[in-house]
């Protein structure tokens, strides 16, 4: 089976300030329906892998690999597009655009995508809302609503185009414990009920530990658990 | 490109900071309504001012010019041709004022392609008696339609109609100075001598008025007749021809030819009125300067508007390319944000412009040296509205590139890790 993301010796250097050496020959991969966490200490570059993950960053050396596709090496706008239909995205700080209604920042990426029309679009937008059961607050301003309900909606965004995998960076970090667990259930029934790949950056321990494997990270390498569960 | 996303985040951008875009548009809409008014009004004055010397002016103006001869008699005796000849008090060389076989000349010039038409004049050195009184001046003959028709004669008439003249012929059109100094009006008579003491008995038919006070202080009109008859002479008696050509560009090389073909003086209007041609260079000069000044002002105006909203957006700009909106995408959002802006903008500034020209229009503009203009003069023409929305997309363009190339650059992870 291909692995929905895999990479290749992937090393990053900071030159700024000074040269220093982030990521150290990282190989592992994630296979689909994996519910994956990668954990360890402040700086240790596991945010950084993520956004070369993500193919934001993309100021790096090796290789990455999605759903068996090189995207190493391909240009911009090609990558937006690719990030827009198989990267779900969902960040520590409920980043959505404050002057749009919550279903409007949902439908955004799939307006983008521009696969379906408008009304299927906002039709699948609802469904996803459903689910988190977040659907009344759909007519809402994006800023008008509580910090688990934002997640919630970035959550609710990151799935609109059924991406291949769902990146989170600390998605749990800035919420209470009540919504940090909510949110992990969210996840859980994702991974579960729809096989969908995860992959999430996380400092909390008790939230790694109910994840399918923990990928350990120190000074810029994989210390345990870059192979899958399933191989070990 | 998907612009129909890209507009509608665009347009929630815009309508979220109404105010700021409501103070971008504004620069924009002084800008091109400052342009349109002020380059209305300057274009108009300028046309006021050229067509009040065009108008009358003709463009080739042809009279016998009494000068000496060129070449004296000593010059063309050949024993003293290789001697340094000096002759003393040279005298002009008599010769008539009329201009000889004027009328055939008329004829022929009429039948030229290039000409819009040719028209006798004869000039006179009257008096006007009032009293024991004479007031020197002067009255020219004219041919009434033809001069209304070629040189917009009417417009100098203030009191009276032209046609009365043309079938009086004992009719004179009164400068209105001269009416002032002898209380003259339409109706009355009055009587004028010629340089050997004849009084003839003229009845005045209108006043003239050209706005320049010397002229109208001496100057009359009557018919040709009437002055030839004034003078004592024949039909042939003409002593200027004034032509109007359908280009006035060509009057240069036309009057060289009539000076050179007929021997007489033909002054061009281009020599005649060099010094005015400048003056319309210079006007036209500022009046560009001023209106680029203030719609690059508008532009600037533009430029910091868009560069605050951008460092305002940030996140959004992060967010929007984290999931999946290309460098591309987010700049041609803000570009089309300052387009709407510079659109907007731009055609609020039109009307503005328009309205403010139509109130200059409606202004009572009084001056005794225009007796034909009402109000202040505008031109209004469409080509200018074209050029100020012209304007204002360029300039919005400009200064929305700059801030829209930020955008596109800007590193999303930086923004989402920087929080």
């Amino acid at each position: 089976m291909t692995p929905v993301l895999q990479t290749k010796n992937i090393n990053k250097y900071f030159r700024k300030p000074v040269l220093f050496h982030v990521l150290k020959d990282i190989n592992f991969s994630v296979n689909k329906g994996e519910f994956t966490s990668i954990m360890g200490k402040s700086g240790c570059g596991k945010s950084t892998l993520l956004y070369i993950l993500s193919t934001m960053d993309t100021d790096y050396e090796g290789e990455l690999f999605l759903n068996g596709e090189k995207v190493t090496g391909k240009d911009r706008n090609y990558l937006s597009h690719v990030r827009n239909r198989d990267i779900g995205f969902v960040f520590q700080f409920h980043y959505l655009l404050s002057e749009f209604s919550v279903l409007e920042n949902v439908m955004l990426p799939a307006k983008k995508l521009g696969e379906l029309s408008f009304s299927e679009i906002e039709h699948n937008a609802m469904e996803k809302l459903k689910m988190l059961e977040i659907d009344h607050l759909a007519m809402k301003r994006a800023s008008r609503i509580s910090g688990g309900e934002k997640q919630r909606v970035a959550i609710a965004r990151a799935l609109i185009n059924n991406p291949s995998i769902i990146m989170g960076d600390e998605p749990t970090g800035n919420l209470d414990s009540y919504n940090a667990d909510n949110v992990f259930n969210i996840f859980r029934r994702l991974s579960h009920e729809q096989g969908l790949s995860l992959l999430v950056v996380t400092h909390d321990k008790d939230f790694a530990k109910k994840t399918d494997r923990i990928i350990q990270m120190s000074d810029g390498k994989v210390l345990s658990g870059s192979l899958p569960a399933s191989n070990v | 490109m998907n612009w129909k996303v890209i507009l509608s985040i665009a347009r929630t951008h815009l309508l979220a900071k109404i105010k700021q875009t409501a103070t971008a548009a504004l620069g924009v809409t002084f800008g091109i309504g400052a342009y349109i008014t002020l380059v209305c009004f300057m274009t108009g004055l300028n046309k006021m001012l050229d067509d009040l010397v065009l108008n009358q002016t003709p463009h080739i103006h042809v009279f016998n010019e009494i000068e000496p001869s060129k070449q004296q008699p000593v010059d063309v005796y050949e024993e003293f041709a290789n001697s340094m000849n000096v002759v003393h008090s040279i005298k002009p060389k008599q010769s008539l004022k009329r201009i000889h076989n004027a009328l055939p000349l008329i004829q022929y010039l009429n039948k030229d392609d290039k000409v819009r038409g040719a028209i006798p004049q004869v000039q006179s050195q009257i008096f006007y008696l009032s009293g024991v009184i004479e007031l020197g001046g002067s009255l020219t003959g004219i041919d009434v339609a033809k001069e209304v028709e070629l040189f917009n004669f009417s417009d100098y008439i203030v009191e009276g109609d032209p046609q009365d003249l043309q079938n009086n012929s004992n009719g004179i059109l009164l400068g209105a100075g001269v009416a002032k100094k002898m209380s003259l009006g339409v109706g009355n008579r009055v009587q004028i001598s010629n340089s050997t003491g004849e009084v003839f008995p003229l009845k005045i038919v209108g006043i003239f008025q050209s706005g320049i006070a010397e002229l109208d202080d001496i100057q009359s009109f009557a018919n040709i007749k009437t002055v030839q008859r004034v003078l004592g002479e024949g039909e042939n008696y003409i002593t200027d021809i004034n032509v109007k050509l359908h280009k006035i560009s060509e009057a240069v090389p036309m009057a060289q030819l009539i000076e050179k073909q007929f021997k007489l003086r033909a002054i061009d209007i281009k020599t005649a009125n060099a010094q005015f041609e400048t003056g319309t260079t210079i006007r036209n000069l500022i009046t560009y300067a001023v209106s680029i000044t203030l719609l690059i002002v508008a532009g600037f105006g533009i430029y910091n508007i868009l560069n605050m909203l951008i460092y305002e957006k940030m996140n959004d700009i992060a967010i929007l390319k984290a999931t999946g909106f290309s460098g591309r995408d987010v700049q041609a959002i803000f570009m089309s944000q300052a387009m709407i802006i510079g659109f907007v903008g731009g055609i609020l500034g039109l009307i503005l412009g328009l309205m403010l020209s139509l109130i200059i229009d409606q202004t009572p503009f009084d001056t005794e040296a225009l007796p034909t203009i009402a109000t202040y003069p505008i031109n209004h023409n469409p080509t200018f509205y074209f050029i100020g929305i012209t304007f204002a997309m360029i300039s919005t363009f400009l200064a929305g590139y700059l801030p829209s190339q930020k955008a596109k650059k800007i590193d999303p992870v930086r923004i989402i890790r920087g929080q």
